[in-house]
């Protein structure tokens, strides 16, 4: 081996070493894993609270909890997932009336400023679009870890009429309440820790 | 011809039958009428209100068992023995239905995901946990238990009506507030 070739080995193993580097200010996005992972909401009709889920989302989630400031996070879910697991419901909801799947396949968040509230608990502010309409929410959740996986929980109401969801005679609020509940917890994996 | 009887039944046994008729036969009409409707709010009312109907129904009838238990009806009229078990057995059959229609009814809501909450405000416990299957058997349960119970009616009224216009043994007077 000449030095030169040596010398040239060398610089190339520099090259990969500092490309193969990661970005040290850049926390690695965490993976959502859908075993255990769900988002849940409830419904009031004439005062009975009635329960339904989505069954597929996703979420882009950069956070280091030491540096929350500096995560985003950004979600996804298909609304043609909804089920109340009542057949005549379950048929309603994708029709224009109420979440218009065709039209709008996607309920989105994207974060605009991650705050620590203490002890695990982040404030999430940013715009929630569905069925075309956005509107800022701040949704609190609560970090808990185990070993290599982290669970983001929590809970926030939205008013159903703010993104036409039951339009026509079904905006009457005294049939069916305006607030929903949505509860969501999610299993995260490779989020740095707290 | 018999003589006309002139003892009733007590006043409270009396306020029990005829709003207990009145509920039950409205709840019977509005149930028939209100599972062929397509999904609507006004099929959203119907169903909540007949839910509401029907534990208040069951409430009802509860205290008027404890009632008919603690107080003697007035004495049969003289009629034929198989009227006399009839009459009897139409009355067990009644009874037994004012408890098993709407407790099924109730089960059948719990098991399909909906809670009864009474007039909207009062929310009452599940019967049994949320579970589909369950529910599609519950619910013709109540359905012909509900069919069956208007059956009973029927006869009910058809053998009061009979004793009234055609033995006029005063049977149906019994249960009218006696005339001071």
């Amino acid at each position: 081996m000449t030095s030169r070739t040596l010398f040239a080995l060398t610089l190339a193993a520099a090259l990969l070493g500092a490309i193969a580097r990661p970005v040290a200010a850049q926390p690695k996005p965490a993976v959502l894993v859908p075993a255990g992972s769900e988002i849940g909401f409830t419904t009031k009709q004439m005062g009975v609270p009635v329960d339904g889920k989505f069954s597929a989302f996703n979420a882009q989630i950069v956070l280091d909890p030491k540096k929350p400031e500096t995560g985003t996070v950004s979600f996804s879910i298909d609304t043609g997932s909804a089920r109340f697991g009542s057949a005549e419901l379950d048929a309603e909801v994708p029709k224009p009336t109420w979440l218009s799947v065709a039209l709008f396949p996607k309920a989105t968040f994207q974060s605009s400023s991650i705050k620590a509230a203490g002890a695990g608990r982040f404030e999430v502010a940013g715009k929630l679009t569905i069925k075309g309409s956005v509107r800022d929410i701040t949704v609190p959740v609560q970090l808990a870890q185990s070993g290599a996986s982290s669970t983001a929980s929590g809970a926030f109401t939205i008013k159903r009429l703010e993104f036409k969801v039951g339009e026509g005679e079904w905006t009457d609020t005294s049939l069916l309440a305006n607030d929903v509940q949505v509860r969501f917890k999610l299993v995260l994996s490779g989020m740095a820790p707290l | 011809m018999p003589r006309p009887s002139t003892a009733h039944y007590t006043p409270v046994a009396i306020a029990f039958h005829w709003l207990l008729a009145l509920m039950i036969v409205g709840s019977l009409s509005l149930g028939l009428y209100m599972s062929d409707l397509p999904f609507s709010p006004t099929r959203l009312k119907y169903y909540n209100w007949h839910k509401w109907a029907g534990v208040t129904i069951l409430a009802l009838s509860a205290l008027r068992l404890l009632w008919r238990l603690t107080h003697r009806p007035p004495a049969d009229l003289p009629m034929p023995a198989w009227q006399q078990r009839a009459a009897q057995g139409a009355h067990l059959a009644l009874y037994a239905l004012f408890f098993v229609v709407p407790l099924a009814g109730w089960a059948y809501s719990s098991a399909a995901g909906f809670p009864i909450v009474w007039l909207g405000v009062l929310p009452l416990p599940d019967l049994v946990p949320v579970d589909r299957a369950l529910s599609e058997s519950l619910k013709p349960l109540h359905r012909w238990m509900a069919y069956g119970l208007g059956a009973v009616v029927v006869l009910h009224i058809a053998g009061a009506l009979k004793h009234h216009f055609i033995d006029r043994d005063g049977l149906l007077r019994r249960m009218l507030p006696a005339r001071s």
